[in-house]
């Protein structure tokens, strides 16, 4: 009895299912969005903050899922080195724009909270800066992968950069933000068991939303991710052909 | 002593470049891969060497050694040379003489065997490229290995410095060792079969 | 372990002979440390604060330089494929050539660095903790680096790509190595937990960060 990845593996019945999927998906983002902006646009304003706050319900998820997307590219890397999943470069390489945008999301969602509430655009918190430093090791693994021309050398070189990057990721997150201990700038609370529920259930909603978003986008990215490759594999049985024609027309 | 490769198939990118090739060389014998460019020839040796993995297939020198990878049995001398410019020749070849494990004494006869011992305190990046490849190919006799891997081993070579090699390949020959060589051009060599990659893998008769 | 011993002499040998590569990087950390306070001005006051950052930054960007070649011409001249059928695994190579990046480029930019605090103003208590921090330091630079130096072997514009990759990679390295210097004039022993967190780190890039560069390396021989 084949396991589930196993039977995802193949990438014909991974085209058929996501394909039955996708639209699913998509609709239910859309839907969890709209119903979240709605309930963060009703909810109560922070007496302090008004409107602003709101950014919140944006900022967060994305916080959340730059984070899970990297998770996600590591579990890929994973999969690929140790187990040689055929999927896995797939989902490693689709993965990445998705998570670098997202992390970009929340940085800009965070100076854009950050300019009403601490009067600046950037003031180096420390959770902030380790989602900027998140959203580098985004770049370098998109970087990488698009300066190596074999493109099964790119992807397993990739794969170790990922693993090494979520391997350093938690030292990294500690040294910048160690130093908050001692700093008096306030860090964005959002401790869940202190949060009000008028308050939680627009940010659970808008997290299912996006994540639902991020699962529909990452799934979209590998369909189109296998077709090009599908393209790519039958260019090069065309040059194979065509120069074996030429060479016996030559003789 | 045998080098046996047992179905060996090499996929590199989208090209399949041999399937199932079968192979012995027996101690005493030297092995010409012969074909045309892109034909996998050094891939092959490559793959003897551990650099690369097949995607099918299996290789084993016999008898084994639990103790040492088949790479660890092998001299690998490839399309360069593994010369160091900044070192002179002696340095090159004293170093490869210890990290490969031989004897420091051996170094001379080395040299001596390859034409060099007149040139042994000159930084390698005087020398011509006919010079280098033979020091590069010097490292054959500091450290004792059972199986040679060559790969155009007399490219840059002149008439008098391929002699040498062929001499220098029929001792290692005499001692019982094992020679597989990717070449354009025959080798000069007392005996040799050959194996042909290409459109088919083939044996030829004996040169 | 004799090979180990023989892969660093030989590295180390010709360093020497070449002495360009020791002087450039001394001389790129000597220049950056000059351009700042040119820039910003002599404040001194202002100096003494920023001297343990920019010390440890421009000491990351002079090691920087020399990280890119470190397999490089090992691969250009067909070292690296021997080398790699050698006795010593992959993973002794990466640790053998980190440790002779450390000893010709971080120990050196190391010993630099009080002379730079000079011009810097930075403060006397720190300058013994100065010394200690980059010598505990730099070698998670040298080995981190070398997985760097590994992935990046053979792409394009690899110099600045593996800037861009260790940036990241450093940031630990580089707050504690800041803190523990911060902490040195505050107080007598306030430097000491982010000296022994400086100290981990290093010592767990020397386990591990030779694993992923063999890795790498294995991969770019193929």
């Amino acid at each position: 009895m084949q396991t589930f990845t196993q039977r995802l593996a193949n990438p014909t019945r991974f085209m058929a299912l996501s394909g039955q999927l996708l639209p699913w998906i998509g609709g239910l983002a859309c839907a969890l969005i709209a119903m979240g902006l709605v309930m963060a646009f009703t909810a109560p304003l922070d007496y302090q903050q008004g409107h602003a706050a709101k950014i919140m319900f944006v900022h967060v998820p994305s916080a959340w899922l730059s984070m899970a997307g990297y998770a996600l590219i590591a579990a890929s890397s994973f999969g690929l080195l140790v187990f040689r999943h055929p999927l896995a470069d797939v989902s490693a390489k689709a993965a990445a724009p998705i998570g670098a945008t997202f992390t970009l999301l929340c940085l800009v969602t965070g100076m854009l909270w950050g300019k009403p509430m601490w009067g600046a655009y950037w003031v180096w918190d420390p959770r902030l800066t380790s989602v900027l430093i998140l959203f580098f090791l985004y770049l370098g693994l998109i970087a990488l992968r698009a300066s190596i021309e074999d493109e099964a050398l790119a992807a397993k070189l990739t794969a170790i950069l990922a693993i090494v990057g979520i391997v350093m990721l938690p030292v990294i997150k500690f040294s910048v933000e160690w130093n908050s201990l001692h700093q008096p700038a306030s860090v964005m609370r959002l401790g869940a068991p202190t949060i009000h529920p008028s308050l939680l259930w627009p940010l659970l909603v808008m997290a299912a939303g996006m994540t639902a978003l991020f699962a529909a986008l990452h799934l979209k990215a590998m369909r189109n991710e296998i077709l090009r490759r599908r393209v790519k594999a039958l260019r090069a049985v065309e040059v194979e052909a065509a120069g074996g024609l030429a060479s016996q027309a030559a003789e | 002593m045998k080098l046996i490769a047992e179905a060996l198939t090499s996929i590199r990118g989208e090209r399949t470049l041999f399937t199932d090739l079968s192979f012995a060389v027996e101690a005493g014998e030297a092995l010409a891969i012969t074909g045309p460019n892109g034909a996998g020839k050094t891939t092959l040796l490559r793959t003897i060497a551990g650099l690369l993995k097949p995607a099918r297939g299996a290789l084993r020198l016999d008898p084994s050694d639990p103790e040492q990878l088949l790479s660890q049995r092998c001299h690998y001398v490839g399309h360069l040379n593994g010369v160091k410019a900044g070192l002179s020749v002696e340095e090159n070849t004293a170093f490869w003489c210890r990290f490969l494990g031989g004897a420091s004494a051996r170094i001379d006869g080395a040299l001596a065997a390859f034409g060099l011992s007149a040139l042994r305190s000159i930084p390698a990046a005087y020398l011509s490229a006919g010079q280098r490849r033979r020091v590069g190919l010097a490292r054959l006799l500091v450290a004792e290995r059972p199986v040679w891997l060559l790969d155009e081993p007399t490219s840059s070579l002149d008439q008098a410095s391929q002699e040498m090699l062929a001499r220098v390949i029929d001792g290692h020959l005499a001692a019982g060792g094992l020679v597989v060589a990717a070449t354009h051009v025959p080798l000069g060599l007392a005996r040799s079969r050959e194996l042909r990659l290409g459109a088919e893998a083939q044996f030829a008769r004996p040169a | 372990m004799s090979t180990f011993v023989e892969l660093v002499r030989r590295d180390l040998r010709l360093a020497w002979r070449e002495g360009g590569t020791i002087g450039v990087a001394l001389g790129f950390y000597l220049v950056v440390v000059t351009m700042l306070p040119l820039g910003i001005g002599p404040d001194l006051n202002l100096l003494t604060r920023i001297a343990p950052g920019v010390l440890w930054v421009a000491l990351l960007l002079a090691a920087l330089l020399s990280l890119g070649r470190m397999f490089e011409t090992d691969l250009e001249d067909g070292s690296l494929e021997v080398l790699a059928t050698g006795p010593l695994p992959l993973a002794g190579l990466a640790a053998a050539k980190s440790l002779a990046h450390w000893l010709t480029t971080g120990l050196p930019l190391a010993a630099l660095a009080p002379l730079l605090g000079l011009l810097l103003n930075l403060e006397p208590e720190a300058y013994g903790v100065l010394a200690a921090s980059m010598l505990a330091g730099t070698p998670a630079v040298s080995f981190l680096g070398a997985v760097g130096a590994a992935l990046t072997l053979r792409a394009r514009r690899g110099g600045m790509l593996l800037a861009f990759l260790m940036l990241p990679l450093f940031v630990p390295t580089l707050v504690f190595g800041i803190e523990a210097i911060r902490a040195a004039t505050l107080g007598s022993a306030a430097f000491v937990p982010s000296f022994l967190i400086l100290c981990a780190i290093s010592l767990a890039s020397l386990v591990l960060a030779p694993l992923a560069a063999a890795a790498a390396l294995r991969l770019q021989l193929q």
